[in-house]
This record gives C-alpha cells, structure tokens and sequence, in this order.
C-alpha cells in the first residue's frame, strides 16, 4: 500500500505544519526565559516536549485516520495533535493557557483534549494505551465503525500497561493499533540499556498479533506499514504493534542538556531531518513541484502564524474558572 | 398502601440495579475478574451474565491498569462501564487509569469529554483477610477530586445508589462493604438486607439520612460503621443519653450542611470510620462543623477510626483494632459527660 501523490503532499504539509509551530513554540517558549532559565516563567510556562523529527510517525499513521477514529497520544503529542486534525488554533490556545484554548488552559501541553477528532493525551508514560483499548471496545460493542491508535514511546513498552493492553486487545480481538515510535532515548536512558529486546516488535508475539519493524523515520515505509494494520483492525482483523524507528532532534524537554547523548549523535540527526529528506525525494521523484514546495510551504506557515496569533491575542480566563469543569 | 415485602441482599439489590439499567440502556455494561458465570465473588453480577450474555457482561484477564484504562476510553466514546474492582486493595495496581484519567479528563477536556464509568469496588475487613483484603480506603479516593464516592450502608440505599451511579455523567467511586453483602460465605450485617422496592429508583448522591434520631449526640458514619453506630445509639439510650446517628452515604460529594444541622441541634459529635483515622474522612467531617461554627460545639469532637497500622491477621488483633458499638458508646460518653 503506497501513498497516492495528494497523500504524500498532505504528509509534507502537515509533517511541516508540526515544524514549523514548534520552532514558534521553542522561540517563545524562551521568552521570559533568559538569562536564567525558569521553567515557570514567560508566556509559555512548564515543561515542554517537542516532538520534532518524529514527525514522520504521526503523519504516516493518521494519514488512514478520519474524525471519528481515535487517537490517544503521549507527553510529546505536538506532531500527533496536528496530524490527527486537532484545531490548531485552540491547541495553539492551550499551550499558552488561555481561555479560548481547547480546555481553557486546565490542560496544557500535555493534556491536549479534542473531542471533534477524538484526540486525548496522557502525560503518564504508556497509560494511554487502556483508553485505545477501551475505546475500539466501545466501537465494537456498538457496532460503530472506527478504529482506535494508541501512540507511545519505546520506553512505554516497558511499563506494565503496555503487555496488558496488548494482551487485553488480543484476546476481545478489538480495532486497535500500537504505535511505537523509537526515538532510542527515555529521557537520559539509552534504549538498549533498558530493553530486552533489540525491537519491540517482536513482543507482538507474546500476544499473537502482528508486530511491524519499520526502519528509516521514513513517512512513505510507515504510511505502507500502518495501512496494513488499520485496514486490518477495519476488517475486523484485530490489534497490530507498529515499532517505528525514530529521532528525537531536541531533548527530552527544554532545558534538557543533553549531555547523555554520544559525541556527534545530534549532528548526525540533524544531517538525517526526516522533513528536509522527504522534501528533496518527493521533489527527486516528481511528486512535488517547485511552485506546488513553495504553496505548501506558504500555507503551513500562514497556518501557524494564524493559530500563534490567536493564542497570542486571546484572553485568560478568571482564575477561579479554575473550579470548573471538575465533574460532568 | 404499603407495598409488598421484598428484603434483598445488598448483593442482590446490586444485582437488581444493573440489569434494570441494562434493559433500559444499551450503552451500560459490565466488565472485571469473575463478573461473569460466577456472578462475582460477592455475587454482586449474579444472574446478569445469563440475561445479556459474555458480550455485555465480560470476563477480564487479571489485568486492572488495562480494564481500567479501557473503562475509560469506553466512556469517553459513549458506552456506560461498570468496572469491578475486586477487593479496593488492589488499587496500586490500576490507579493511575482511575486517579489520572478517569478522575481528570473531564477537567483536561474543559468539559468537552465525560466520562460515565462507575467502578464498584469491596472494602472492608473483620474476617482475617489480612492486609492487603480488607481496607476501607475511602479517604483515598474521596480525597482525590473529579471523581464521585458512595458508600450503601444498605440494600435499598445500594440499589438506589447504584441506578444514580450509571446514570450519572462523571465517573462515580461505588464503595460496598463485605460485611453489609449477603454472601454465604461470610456474615453479613442483619440491618443490611432490608426492604427493597422492584422497580427502578434513584437516591440521590449527595445526600446523607438520618437513620436514627437523637438529641444529645450526633454519631456520623458510613457503611459498616452506621450498623455499629444504631447498636451504639440503642446501648446509650439504656444509659440514658440520646444519640442521633447520620449515615453519609456519599463522601463526594459530602453532605456539609446535613451533619452540621444534626450537630448544630445535638452540640457534640463523634465520627465512626473503618478507614484508618489520620488524613481522612474523620477528620474531613470533623472540619465540615469547626470550620464553619465552632460554638455549636459542647464537648470537643471525637473519633472511633482504624488506627493507623496495617490491618492485622490475627483475629484477635484486628477485632482489638476495628470500631465497634462498645468503643462508640464510649466515644459519646466522653463527649456528653456521663459516666453512664
């Protein structure tokens, strides 16, 4: 299964919508910031995951998802967000905390709500994986159409939830897919430190579902992968893990040193930009014309100076809007 | 016209509000360790596996964080769960599913996501289940916010409870105690298996009773410890001294204003809680008068709580720890100064 040439170009677009609203995220971000770095000062406050690089997982995933799938996301959930269609304006709002934000600022970065497009977070590592379950449960029990993806790190795929998520989704045969995305590192912690197995995915055979390697952070080899298993899971076929390998270019959050790092490992990541590669192959291969790059590149920065200014520009809430929302 | 007779178990009454639910709405279903065939290990799903079939009464793996975390995408798309958690000991094992999203993404969404699952759960000890088997742990969860907590203290008010429970938008923490179910494997309560009318009713959460009046002390307890509490109520009236007993019912949310007024008239109160005693519902509902008017107050508040130690095995042991009618009779003594 190849991406048609729109599928490619919406790839690339919203691969650089993602890219383009974290470096207005990261610049101001640090406004405020400097010259001491307080994680609780300036316009955008706490901690801050960025998920660039890793863009290509999202996009090549939610490039099968329509609204009424469901995606649950991580800690690191910018890319996913964008490419599940989660308002951008509103989430823009969110990030900044204010009222017109996609909960009002009672979420924040982590907690990105969007119940148009079926999109929810966790900031806990691997704890959105239930939820998928719970969900593609629901769709089935309701005869509804629909399948749920539950995005992690390779570093959820140690937590407890993860086998039991898994194994649950298995054995009630239900429309969901795990998504890994490898970005090698839990924080300071290399990946082969902490995981038996040099692929996730071959636990998929713990649970009798099909595991999918899929190296090389490439949006045309994980937009392949992951229509097997979505139109799997569509086909009553049942529950797949995809482990997509990955980069990190930043750290774990801002402020993040990243001393842990091997001598030139960043420098090499930054040489391999996902985003930059796809441009230059989908120009190569004709997929992408001069004027086609310069229009989805004028309208994805038009797009995210829209939703900054937005959130720029609106309100806070009252504080003690605070007290609100706590039950149904 | 009084009605037909009809004493159920708590067990049954349980029962009973399910599978009324379960015929009116399609969206409601159950799911945990042994729920189905078995009909639960307190026989709180009996019958309901044989009514709606494995689909809609499912049988789980040992697997809480994954249930738990399904029982909230679940409501989250729309469906009614009603997940059991066997014994609330086993919280550690799926709390953050419970206190983190279950408990938050209403809040997280700005109210845009709801999420309807109630988790009935078994507390309570008296039986040498030890210590990992026999916690109340009500404080736990009533003090974590966005989620609702029922404790029945009876079989009407668990039917009743229950049925508001499902029908309820945000995720409600259903409290039952062993000792209050009606097993056959276990004593149960006498003044738990009361009259229970067959068609469906609410009670509403949030609204404590007063189930024995009186006018010289007000006994506030929950479960268990309001059977212990009317026990107590009737050895004090021997002693001359009148005691009001109010049953909770709900610690979330709690009825202020209701034990207030029942202090307010008795000026002294003394709180019944099987949970342990510091940091919890002992204390919260002590606050719930002094912060508001301490000169109501004739005599200072007292508690009869779990102490805070691990529920011993030992029979000996744990029946030394737990309330029971004797030390309520003398809590209420202290605070009216009567040496009966």
């Amino acid at each position: 299964m190849d991406p048609t040439l729109e599928q490619k170009q919406w790839m690339y677009r919203q691969m650089l919508v993602s890219r383009l609203f974290e470096e207005r995220v990261e610049q101001i971000y640090l406004e405020g910031k400097t010259p001491v770095f307080n994680m609780a000062n300036g316009p955008i406050p706490g901690e801050m995951h960025l998920s660039n690089g890793q863009e290509p997982c999202a996009v090549g995933v939610c490039a099968h998802l329509n609204a009424e799938d469901i995606v649950t996301a991580t800690h690191r959930p910018h890319h996913q967000a964008i490419a599940k269609g989660v308002d951008l304006k509103k989430m823009a709002a969110e990030i900044f905390g204010k009222a017109t934000g996609l909960s009002g600022g009672r979420g924040g970065h982590m907690h990105l709500f969007d119940a148009n497009v079926n999109f929810s977070c966790s900031g806990i590592v691997g704890q959105g994986l239930g939820p998928a379950v719970g969900a593609a449960l629901s769709r089935k029990m309701q005869k509804k159409s629909g399948v749920a993806v539950s995005f992690l790190g390779e570093g959820a795929a140690n937590q407890g939830a993860f086998h039991e998520s898994l194994n649950l989704a298995a054995v009630w045969n239900l429309p969901v897919i795990f998504v890994i995305e490898d970005n090698a590192w839990g924080i300071s912690v290399a990946k082969e430190t902490a995981t038996a197995v040099k692929h996730n995915a071959t636990r998929a055979a713990a649970y009798d579902m099909p595991g999918v390697y899929v190296p090389g952070n490439d949006p045309d080899a994980i937009f392949t992968a992951a229509g097997e298993a979505i139109q799997r899971a569509r086909a009553g076929g049942g529950p797949s893990l995809l482990d997509i390998e990955t980069y990190r270019l930043a750290g774990h959050f801002m402020g993040d040193a990243e001393a842990y790092r091997p001598e030139g490992e960043k420098e090499g990541l930054l040489k391999k930009d996902p985003i930059l590669g796809y441009e230059s192959a989908l120009l190569a291969s004709g997929n992408l014309s001069e004027s086609e790059n310069a229009e989805i590149k004028d309208s994805a920065k038009r797009a995210v100076d829209e939703a900054i200014e937005f959130a720029r520009e609106s309100q806070f809430s009252n504080p003690e809007s605070a007290l609100e929302h706590v039950f149904a | 016209m009084a009605a037909k007779e009809r004493k159920l178990t708590v067990a049954r009454a349980m029962a009973e509000a399910m599978s009324q639910e379960m015929r009116a709405d399609e969206q409601v279903f159950v799911m945990g360790e042994d729920v189905g065939p078995l009909g639960g290990v307190f026989g709180n799903t009996r019958g309901l596996y044989e009514e709606f079939g494995k689909e809609r009464v499912r049988d789980t793996p040992i697997s809480e964080t994954a249930f738990m975390g399904a029982a909230v995408g679940a409501a989250a798309d729309g469906m009614r769960p009603i997940v059991e958690l066997m014994f609330v000991d086993f919280f550690g094992v799926c709390f953050d599913a419970i206190y983190n999203l279950m408990a938050k993404n209403t809040y997280f969404s700005g109210g845009n996501i709801n999420v309807p699952a109630v988790i009935m759960t078994s507390t309570g000890g008296g039986y040498s289940d030890g210590g990992q088997h026999s916690q109340c742990l009500y404080g736990t969860f009533a003090h974590l916010p966005g989620m609702k907590v029922v404790v029945p203290s009876n079989a009407f008010d668990a039917k009743g409870m229950l049925t508001a429970a499902i029908r309820d938008n945000s995720p409600v923490i259903y409290m039952f105690h062993k000792g209050l179910q009606g097993m056959g494997w276990l004593g149960t309560e006498a003044g738990a298996t009361v009259n229970v009318p067959e068609e469906q009713y609410t009670v509403e959460i949030g609204k404590a009773a007063t189930v024995s009046e009186g006018h010289d002390v007000t006994i506030v307890s929950l479960g268990m410890g309001v059977h212990h509490s009317l026990r107590a109520a009737a050895l004090l009236q021997e002693k001359g001294v009148s005691a009001e007993v109010v049953d909770l019912r709900a610690l979330v949310p709690l009825d202020r204003d209701h034990i207030f007024e029942s202090v307010k008239k008795t000026g002294r109160l003394v709180v019944v809680d099987e949970d342990y005693q510091s940091y919890g519902v002992s204390g919260e509902v002590i606050a719930s008068v002094v912060e508001r008017d301490i000169s109501i107050l004739k005599a200072a508040p007292q508690r009869v709580a779990y102490p805070d130690i691990p529920i011993p095995f030992a029979h000996h042991m744990e029946q030394w720890a737990l309330p029971n009618a004797e030390k309520i009779v003398s809590a209420c003594l202290e605070v009216t100064h009567s040496d009966g």
